[in-house]
């Protein structure tokens, strides 16, 4: 009964967050949170994935209990044949176990090629309601790349935009494919963002957008921005006065709100601008939010900053605060089961998890001791240039703890 | 004075190379060329060109047109003037955001049929980026895709906006890209791509470019999805040469591509159509620049420049482009009149006044 009641608190955890509030630190939630966190294990849903997924899976395992974060990992696998219910190789009951967690961790998955079923992805971002697709980038002291000072957050629309999926041929050699951008999941994924730079310390938000082009498309992805910078009263909307042309009200609200809210900075950049200023001086930005395709290639450009996809971790958030971290590099059947793979995308989506639950000593525990041991240089793995096995870089970050 | 004499300086090395260039008898006449001066900094730039071109005494002479962003139209005269000339050179136009007006650089694009955007980034020497041995030409659908500005309303808060690929248009995009390579000694065309989700769209697309790829079998061809390109671009550029892209992508990979190479303002480009050609800088050609730099007179005038280079040598006039090309990298390499956004602190006139005294 005790573990049902604390299970329904941890439950209504995450809608606590969504609702961006700042918790009292002697609210009863708290307390309970801290408790729960101590003493009974966190559940959790595990997709170890295919290929090195396994091997990494294991290693997040191991540091976890290293570092004394009690989660009662429940695994799950992709399937060998098609669930009808789902109409993917993912079983009706992994996505169960993630909604009832409402937390998980996923490796790399490899689509099986053929026809009649969803690509994984797709399954669990459909069926779990996965808005938001949120990347922090940073630079890994110690590792060189041609960026410094990469410290940005890439926060990608998930469900809607250019992916809608709706396509057809009109005439004979003329294709339709259809974007749409509706007011409701622009919202939510706006509010998203600025409840993240909220809880996050972040001090800017960019919204990417390509508006002078896509007026009416990219432009409701804006103009829905214009009534959360109301809603949240912070904007500083100085530097977007030019781009508002729908009623004066708006403007003097924006004003008078702006100069009592300067906590975060608001601005508006035209994608082409954007991809040309994160090559030339990726510092010039902190948060970005971003529709589908959009999102898509900047965050990946933006990994590829800071060292590529094995080194940026990765997290889902979706409708009711369900959060899905994962790591979006491939499966790499080449090296599996040869204790070669790197686990730095998949510990450091762990600890997007973490943070997800608000257990942020532990978070910036593990990440120090991750960051440390790449910048100490002394076990790495082969994709970083070291020569290190998976269990020997897992043990040098359960020694830095 | 000894040393002079056995290290000759650059300059000579390149005016006695022997130019095998042989007229026809007239092509020396002047040529007029439709000038759109545009907004912001565009007025600044288009007049550096003005005045290199004079210094240079080189066969063109402009016929100036005021065009800005917001009008509602490119006036019939501007468009008449290129139909008649053939060739345009112009400054960026403003585009309004979210304005109800359809950008002014989009409808040119439109209006000519200027169905192929080029930019080619590259290292500048002596000019230090993060990155080296770039050389990429990006080639982009001009007319299309998710640019046709095509959207509406299906019921309030639910907007939809059409993006539109033919086969006419990808097959003569793939061709021509085909043909710039061929034309210009490119060993690899790379096409880029979405298929994986767009499947019909950018299906065609690929398919298109496979078909163009069968007849140049000495160059190789290769495809690669937007956002692992964009990944590739930050850290190994230079695996790509030439680029052949759908419109909204062209564009990304563009400023991306210029970004890495140092900077938009270093970058020539141009569109070209079947009858004619508007030469502009290369990536984000909207844009025009920051007040500030348009009070100061510090916009870079070097993407223009070498635009103008390319002008030349489309209107065959191939030693005027070198004279001029070489004297922008010879400023370039010298270092020592750059602009604010090339690390240096000229304004626009005195690395024009620079150029100049290094055309030989």
């Amino acid at each position: 009964m005790a573990t049902h009641l604390l299970r329904r608190v941890l439950g209504s955890r995450s809608s606590q967050i969504l609702s961006a509030t700042n918790p009292n630190p002697n609210s009863a939630l708290t307390v309970a949170r801290a408790y729960s966190v101590d003493t009974t294990p966190i559940r959790a849903t595990l997709f170890p994935g295919d290929g090195i997924g396994p091997e990494i899976a294991e290693s997040v395992k191991k540091v976890f209990t290293e570092a004394d974060v009690h989660i009662d990992w429940e695994e799950h696998y992709v399937g060998t044949e098609v669930d009808p219910r789902t109409q993917s190789f993912l079983t009706w009951e992994s996505l169960e176990s993630v909604r009832r967690n409402k937390i998980g961790l996923k490796g790399p998955m490899a689509t099986p090629i053929g026809k009649g079923h969803r690509s994984l992805n797709l399954t669990l971002r459909k069926e779990l309601n996965l808005y938001a697709n949120v990347r922090p980038c940073y630079s890994l002291p110690g590792y060189k790349t041609r960026y410094d000072n990469v410290d940005l957050v890439t926060i990608r629309e998930n469900t809607e935009g250019e992916y809608s999926g709706l396509e057809h041929q009109v005439v004979r050699g003329v294709v339709e494919s259809l974007k749409i951008i509706t007011r409701q999941a622009s919202l939510r994924v706006a509010e998203y963002a600025f409840h993240y730079a909220k809880a996050h310390g972040r001090e800017r938000v960019s919204a990417i957008h390509k508006a002078n082009i896509m007026q009416k498309t990219d432009g409701l992805f804006l103009k829905v921005f214009l009534f959360l910078m109301i809603k949240y009263r912070l904007l500083d909307c100085k530097s977007m006065l030019p781009c508002i042309n729908f009623g004066l009200v708006y403007l003097q609200c924006c004003r008078e709100v702006a100069e009592k809210y300067p906590e975060i900075k608001y601005e508006e950049v035209v994608i082409d601008n954007c991809c040309m200023m994160l090559v030339k001086n990726p510092a010039l930005f902190d948060v970005l939010v971003m529709p589908n395709l959009y999102g898509d290639i900047i965050s990946d450009l933006c990994a590829g900053l800071i060292g590529g996809l094995g080194l940026t971790p990765s997290c889902n958030i979706g409708e009711g605060g369900i959060a899905l971290a994962e790591a979006v590099h491939g499966s790499a059947p080449d090296i599996a089961g040869k204790n070669m793979a790197n686990p730095t995308a998949l510990l450091l989506s762990a600890v997007t998890m973490l943070r997800h639950l608000e257990l942020h000593d532990k978070a910036d525990r593990i990440q120090d001791a991750i960051l440390k041991t790449i910048a100490e240089g002394k076990y790495r793995t082969a994709d970083l240039g070291g020569s290190s096995t998976t269990t020997d870089f897992t043990k040098a970050i359960c020694d830095h703890l | 004075m000894a040393t002079r004499r056995f290290f000759p300086p650059l300059r000579t090395l390149i005016t006695t190379r022997s130019v095998t260039y042989m007229p026809r008898p007239g092509d020396g006449t002047p040529r007029p060329v439709t000038l759109i001066p545009g907004d912001g900094i565009g007025p600044l730039v288009t007049n550096a060109v003005e005045q290199v071109m004079e210094a240079m005494h080189a066969p063109v002479y402009f016929e100036k047109y005021e065009v800005h962003g917001d009008m509602k139209r490119v006036p019939l005269q501007v468009l008449d003037s290129i139909r008649k000339n053939k060739v345009c050179l112009k400054g960026g136009l403003k585009t309004p955001v979210g304005g109800g007006v359809s950008s002014l650089n989009v409808q040119l694009r439109k209006e000519l049929d200027l169905y192929a955007s080029l930019v080619n980034c590259f290292n500048l020497p002596g000019l230090p980026t993060r990155h080296e041995n770039v050389d990429i030409v990006v080639v982009r659908e001009n007319t299309e895709g998710e640019y046709s500005g095509l959207e509406h309303e299906v019921v309030p808060g639910v907007v939809e906006s059409l993006k539109v690929m033919t086969k006419f248009c990808s097959e003569r995009i793939a061709k021509y890209a085909f043909e710039y390579a061929y034309l210009n000694n490119r060993k690899k065309v790379t096409a880029v791509h979405k298929a994986n989700i767009m499947k019909l769209a950018d299906g065609l697309f690929l398919e298109s470019c496979r078909e163009v790829a069968t007849k140049y079998p000495s160059i190789k061809y290769n495809e690669i999805i937007v956002d692992n390109c964009c990944m590739q671009l930050v850290s190994k550029p230079e695996q790509f040469d030439v680029m052949v892209t759908p419109n909204l992508y062209g564009n990304l990979v563009a400023n991306t591509a210029a970004g890495i190479a140092g900077g938009t303002g270093v970058m020539p480009g141009g569109n070209v159509g079947a009858q004619h050609a508007v030469f502009e800088q290369g990536a984000s050609a909207g844009n025009v620049g920051k007040e500030k730099i348009m009070k100061q007179k510090t916009a870079n005038p070097v993407a223009l420049l070498l635009s103008s280079a390319m002008m030349l040598r489309h209107l065959q006039f191939p030693s005027f482009a070198d004279r001029l090309e070489s004297a922008v990298k010879r400023v370039i390499s010298e270092g020592k009149y750059r602009t604010k956004d090339l690390g240096g602190n000229s304004t626009t006139q005195e690395v024009v006044d620079a150029v100049i005294a290094n055309l030989d």
